[in-house]
């Protein structure tokens, strides 16, 4: 059986691989939550690379239509072909634009589907797809076909709780939420991206993200991807331990803290 | 297998249906687990639990029935991120009782205290000083420590005693009378569609393209017009604090509903009634305030105001300057309350008290006038009646 733990580049915790594992074993699509940053889109690419399976992205944005992620049937083209008397126009499977789930479905093995940011469509939009992640097919009106998929994807979907999903699409999927990493994990992450750091310079930056992070009025709470953002920024800006010892003292400001919090309410209230 | 581990979550309002535990079976049929307690939480919680708010609940439930094996720490158990502690916490707890509880673990004697804490809070509150839950955080959305914080509520509101309650009722399912409630009431704002076209023209517009082709002697001229979508725009103003804690639960639940249902909500609070400023984070209500009149400027008069209060106060607060319970108002409440609807003209007000007592309280008389009689009571009929009149722009007569 197929099993994912993680990657070289990216620290699954144990309750992240066990839930993916389950909806990989039942074939079920996996609704991922969590805070932003905390590697939701990133879960999808790593499970590709860590199972050897080519992925299919279908990024949602609030104009996306359930149909599309099926199939498109180009009408106005095949009426400008026909004018113009193209031979192309007698099959009417010209004209259908095939969506990230057709293509998922006909691949000729197991794919990884990422369904990108859901709550971003409209409210109708999870409804619409009921039958299709159910039952892993639809039917081409157009052409009378019936698109079964020949291997059931493994489906990642997330949410950034922009909108509530309606409970019939929750039956259908498993769930996890990715909490904001423990300290111990987080400075694995870290170590997975930069593994040659000075170990006191880790310890005082997360000491330091870490004491931000808990600043009770903040909006937006940094989170893992503006941590590492931010350890870049100190390395390209050589910045030493001794300078972030400096900075718990109070002696200088945050340096880069334009990395860490994104808006001027934050910034504010740290100064 | 595990039958009676389902049933006690569906008792304790986790909302599982026979899918879900249909699901937790074949997984254990496949083998995924080396058979230890931490695999099958976390397996089981996948697939259980299909919403971040459950997750506490769910942590506690599974806390007590696997109590007394050994392998799962209690710290792995009440895995509750901090944010939602937080937001539910807020309300009754303190950080350090809340560290409190936590370090308490297991269920029993979390129920205990909070009943202990809620006891003293009603000391604390008849002693005159505010509810903890009135005076600070917003009510809406959040439920309290654990589902069963919203029985609190409603039953203190009808019996005016926080505690009897705590001893039989805490552990009634409450969930899923809710969640019907929801859902109907999902279903009855459901009918405040207004369906234009607007915006990127993508459908093909048949009948214009073949007049246009025709006109073009027969060559191909497309005709595109947008495709058709709800464009209802929503203002909810609510009533906060004071007597409408009485109505918290019933609030909350129209807020998510219509939070579900429409795109292009906007909301705002008040107290008792309209006046000069509103603001949108109760807790921060004297720091942020909005002035009424940007709100006029702000929104546009396609908006279908909704109003959410009880409308009981004091008559002065309605009709005299400076009669505010609060602050120092230079113009009368209903001066601000006439400008509102002559700016927004779909209006409706929805009013948590029940209808056949509406007469016993004079301001409600005065508000449903000024209102021209699109007052209406917070129930579902209430609701339907109420999105009916929102499509009909107010003319000047009163409906009813």
């Amino acid at each position: 059986m197929i099993k994912f733990q993680g990657t070289a580049d990216y620290i699954a915790s144990h309750d992240l691989s066990v839930a993916v594992n389950a909806a990989i074993a039942l074939e079920k699509p996996l609704l991922i939550k969590g805070e932003p940053g905390t590697g939701k889109t990133l879960l999808a690419h790593e499970i590709a690379k860590a199972l050897n399976k080519p992925l299919y992205t279908w990024h949602i944005k609030s104009t996306t239509t359930a149909q599309q992620g099926l199939y498109e049937y180009d009408a106005v083209s095949r009426l400008r072909d026909s004018q113009l008397g193209n031979d192309k126009v007698d099959n009417i499977a010209n004209y259908i634009n095939k969506g990230k789930l057709w293509q998922a479905f006909e691949a000729d093995e197991k794919v990884i589907l990422l369904i990108d940011e859901i709550d971003k469509a409209d409210i109708e939009f999870p409804n619409d797809l009921l039958l299709e992640l159910d039952k892993m097919q639809f039917f081409c009106y157009e052409t009378g076909e019936e698109i079964i998929a020949k291997h059931r994807p493994i489906i990642i979907i997330t949410s950034n709780n922009e909108k509530e999903l309606p409970d019939a699409f929750l039956r259908r999927c498993f769930f996890h939420y990715i909490s904001f990493p423990d300290r111990e994990t987080l400075k694995e992450i870290v170590a997975v991206h930069y593994p040659n750091l000075e170990k006191q310079l880790v310890e005082n930056a997360m000491q330091l993200f870490y004491a931000i992070r808990n600043q009770r009025n903040i909006k937006k709470k940094p989170s893992t991807s503006e941590l590492i953002d931010w350890i870049k920024l100190l390395l390209v800006g050589k910045i030493n331990a001794q300078e972030l010892d400096d900075v718990m003292e109070g002696k200088r400001e945050t340096p880069f803290l334009g990395a860490l919090l994104k808006n001027e309410h934050d910034k504010a209230i740290l100064r | 297998m595990f039958l009676d581990f389902f049933l006690f979550l569906k008792e304790k309002g986790i909302p599982v249906t026979l899918r879900e535990y249909l699901d937790l079976l074949a997984a254990l049929d496949k083998n995924l687990l080396e058979y230890n307690v931490d695999d099958f939480y976390f397996l089981s919680r996948t697939v259980l639990v299909k919403n971040e708010e459950h997750l506490d609940t769910y942590d506690q439930i599974f806390g007590v029935y696997f109590k007394g094996i050994e392998q799962i720490q209690s710290s792995e158990l009440l895995n509750i991120p901090d944010e939602w502690l937080r937001k539910n916490g807020e309300r009754l707890f303190s950080r350090e009782e809340l560290e409190n509880i936590k370090s308490q673990g297991d269920l029993e004697s979390l129920l205990d205290r909070m009943a202990e804490l809620l006891k003293e809070q009603k000391e604390r509150h008849q002693g005159g000083n505010k509810w903890i839950g009135t005076g600070g955080t917003s009510p809406f959305g959040a439920y309290g420590y654990n589902p069963e914080g919203v029985r609190i509520g409603q039953d203190k509101s009808r019996h005016r005693k926080a505690v009897k309650v705590w001893d039989k009722r805490g552990f009634k399912d409450l969930s899923q009378d809710e969640e019907l409630e929801t859902r109907n009431m999902k279903m009855a704002l459901r009918k405040l569609r207004i369906l234009s076209r607007e915006g990127r023209t993508e459908e093909i517009d048949l009948n214009k393209t073949i007049k246009s082709t025709a006109k073009n002697s027969g060559m191909l001229e497309v005709e595109m017009v947008p495709s058709k979508k709800n464009v209802v725009k929503v203002l909810l103003l609510f009533d906060i604090g004071g007597s409408m804690d009485d109505h918290i639960a019933l609030c909350s639940q129209l807020f998510s509903a219509a939070k579900y249902e429409f795109k292009h909500l906007e909301f705002f609070y008040f107290h008792n009634c309209l006046y000069e400023n509103v603001w949108k984070q109760n807790e921060r209500r004297w720091e942020e305030k909005t002035p009424t009149e940007s709100v006029f400027n702000t929104f546009n008069d396609d908006y279908r105001v909704v109003f959410v209060g009880d409308a009981s106060m004091s008559p002065y607060e309605i009709f005299s300057p400076q009669g505010s319970v609060e602050h120092y108002n230079e113009e009368p409440g209903q001066v601000w309350l006439q400008r509102m609807i002559e700016h927004f003209p779909y209006f409706v007000w929805l009013n948590p008290v029940p209808k056949t007592e509406w007469k016993y309280t004079q301001s409600i008389g005065m508000i449903q006038k000024i209102m021209k009689g699109r007052m209406f009571p917070l129930t579902i009929k209430g609701i339907e009646k109420a999105v009916g009149i929102l499509k009909k722009k107010d003319k000047g007569t009163p409906v009813v």
